[in-house]
């Protein structure tokens, strides 16, 4: 049996998704920028694609970007706000200390640029507190940025409080929610925030496509320069297969919502009580409350993240583990360290993504598994 | 990130050889640590100078698990002599190759098993051997750098 739990990671294609992208890539291939009826034709269904994401996120239509990605997305928001407004006097930019790495290292690169990074602590659960950015905050303060919902143990953020409080102070603020949906409703007028970031193949569309939400009166440079598209933000010819995906996948994510919510919900609660049932100290990482239905991190005791999930993947099972011996840098999750996980504790860990196409059958079978696999590895750890 | 282990790797991650401890020990020695991610625990019989049993615990990946598996496998029945002259070059080679940030994972192992050694040796009461044996140890330290790159063995299978 083949088990894909690692839908944080990526997700597959919806066929629905693809029967939409497939005429751009052979028929309808003309150039959004060319004016003649080919590329007119294509425009048209640029324009479509972000008619309707910007129908779906409650945003002015102007104000959308596409790029390549969530990266892409991250670094442009961050690099070019803080490169637009070098000149003015607030210096300092703050993001949580759980965010992605694209988002840490965007922010840590604009130190050269007279920057100041600071970051906002997560509590044991994995929640920015509002209290944690009051105190960090001041009028000094470009940006700050925090992640809807965290990559590594699903826990949710209330952006809108956070927002606010930023806005207090005359800061402007940014979200990647790329493991957001369709988790929470992304309403960009009722969250307040200033930017956002999202990612297709979070979210069944195709990879190489993301979006940029900027508020459009906030003044921006562009990273990639060139032929002007995107409105002078973002140049390059349209990927237009891809944005046709991504405005697809994210239609479809939000229609589907609500039954698929109940459903994802139940199986990560059978699947954690089934966990727990059926192998001795396994612990929960972050806020089982406010945590995405998507998302399960969790500890095994006295053995080592990078060996079961190699276990399991032997068995067909794929998973995630922040472990040191996974890392090209051979270091552990710093999402862990934050959120006060004990040092032994740090390789233990392992990240079960559910997602669109998984079933109570493949769960169970995951169960089995890993159950051999714990005992199997457990029986011959020097740690007890 | 490419992580392609060999089937030899694989086999000896999934079925390890010489997992477990010695209750009465001749030489036992403790590597490695859980916050680094993985320690390795050696358990050594010796009888006339010839390991006669060799085993260990692991909490570490499955190359530490499979390197440490096949290295007791190879020291097995070794003299002590040509048990410390055992490489993790040997190591890499006798699995196939190892990715290249799964290096340190054999260096780790060899590194363990000497220790185990001289505890041995010290328990023997040879303590000039003991210093010599830390001088090799750190020998060895130096020399991964410089042969990391001319060690090729990450192929693709």
């Amino acid at each position: 049996m083949r088990v894909y739990l690692d839908n944080a990671a990526t997700t597959p294609l919806d066929p629905r998704v693809l029967k939409k992208m497939l005429p751009y890539f052979t028929e309808k291939f003309g150039n959004p920028a060319s004016i003649h009826a080919l590329g007119q034709e294509a425009f048209i269904a640029l324009e479509e694609a972000r008619e309707k994401v910007a129908n779906i996120l409650k945003a002015p239509k102007d104000s959308l970007v596409f790029t390549s990605g969530a990266t892409e997305s991250n670094n442009f928001i961050i690099r070019g706000l803080a490169l637009a407004n070098k000149n003015e006097k607030r210096k300092r930019i703050i993001i949580s200390a759980i965010e992605h790495p694209c988002v840490r290292e965007a922010a840590r690169r604009l130190m050269v640029a007279g920057y100041t990074i600071d970051y906002v602590p997560a509590n044991k659960e994995g929640i920015v507190t509002a209290k944690a950015l009051e105190n960090l905050i001041g009028d000094d303060v470009l940006l700050v940025s925090v992640m809807m919902v965290n990559n590594e143990i699903g826990t949710i953020q209330d952006i809108k409080k956070l927002a606010t409080i930023a806005h207090r102070f005359g800061a402007y603020f940014h979200s990647d929610a790329v493991q957001a949906v369709p988790y929470l409703n992304i309403d960009i007028k009722a969250l307040k925030v200033d930017f956002l970031s999202l990612s297709a193949h979070k979210f069944y569309g195709p990879k190489g496509v993301g979006l940029a939400y900027i508020n459009p009166d906030i003044k921006m440079q562009a990273l990639i320069v060139g032929g002007g598209q995107e409105n002078n933000l973002r140049s390059g010819t349209h990927n237009l297969p891809g944005i046709i995906g991504l405005s697809e996948a994210l239609y479809l994510a939000y229609r589907e919502r609500d039954e698929y919510l109940k459903r994802i919900s139940k199986l990560q609660k059978y699947f954690w009580e089934k966990l727990k049932q059926e192998i001795p100290e396994v612990l929960i990482n972050g806020s089982w409350e406010k945590r995405v239905p998507a998302n399960l991190n969790v500890r095994f005791r006295y053995i080592e993240g990078e060996a079961i999930l190699m276990d399991l993947s032997q068995k067909g099972i794929c998973v995630s583990t922040g472990s040191a011996c996974s890392a090209s840098d051979l270091r552990a999750s710093y999402v862990l360290k934050e959120i006060g996980l004990d040092k032994n504790y740090l390789n233990s860990n392992i990240r079960f993504s559910f997602g669109r196409f998984t079933t109570k059958a493949e769960l169970d079978y995951t169960i089995k598994a890993l159950k051999q696999t714990v005992k199997r590895l457990r029986a011959f750890s020097p740690i007890n | 990130m490419s992580l392609n282990y060999t089937k030899k790797t694989l086999e000896h991650f999934l079925r390890p050889k010489n997992i477990g401890k010695i209750v009465h020990p001749d030489g036992y020695a403790q590597i490695g640590n859980m916050v680094c991610g993985d320690q390795l625990d050696f358990f050594l019989k010796v009888k006339e100078g010839k390991i006669i049993d060799v085993k260990f615990l692991s909490f570490g990946c499955a190359s530490n698990i499979a390197t440490a598996s096949i290295l007791t496998e190879k020291v097995k029945g070794m003299t002590i002599e040509q048990a410390k002259k055992y490489a993790w070059q040997e190591v890499v080679d006798d699995l196939g190759g190892l990715p290249k940030q799964k290096l340190h994972c054999s260096v780790m192992a060899v590194q363990g098993l000497k220790k185990a050694i001289s505890d041995y040796e010290e328990k023997q009461q040879v303590l000039p051997k003991v210093k010599k044996t830390k001088k090799k140890e750190e020998k060895t330290k130096k020399k991964i750098s410089v042969k990391k790159s001319s060690l090729k063995k990450t192929k693709k299978k």
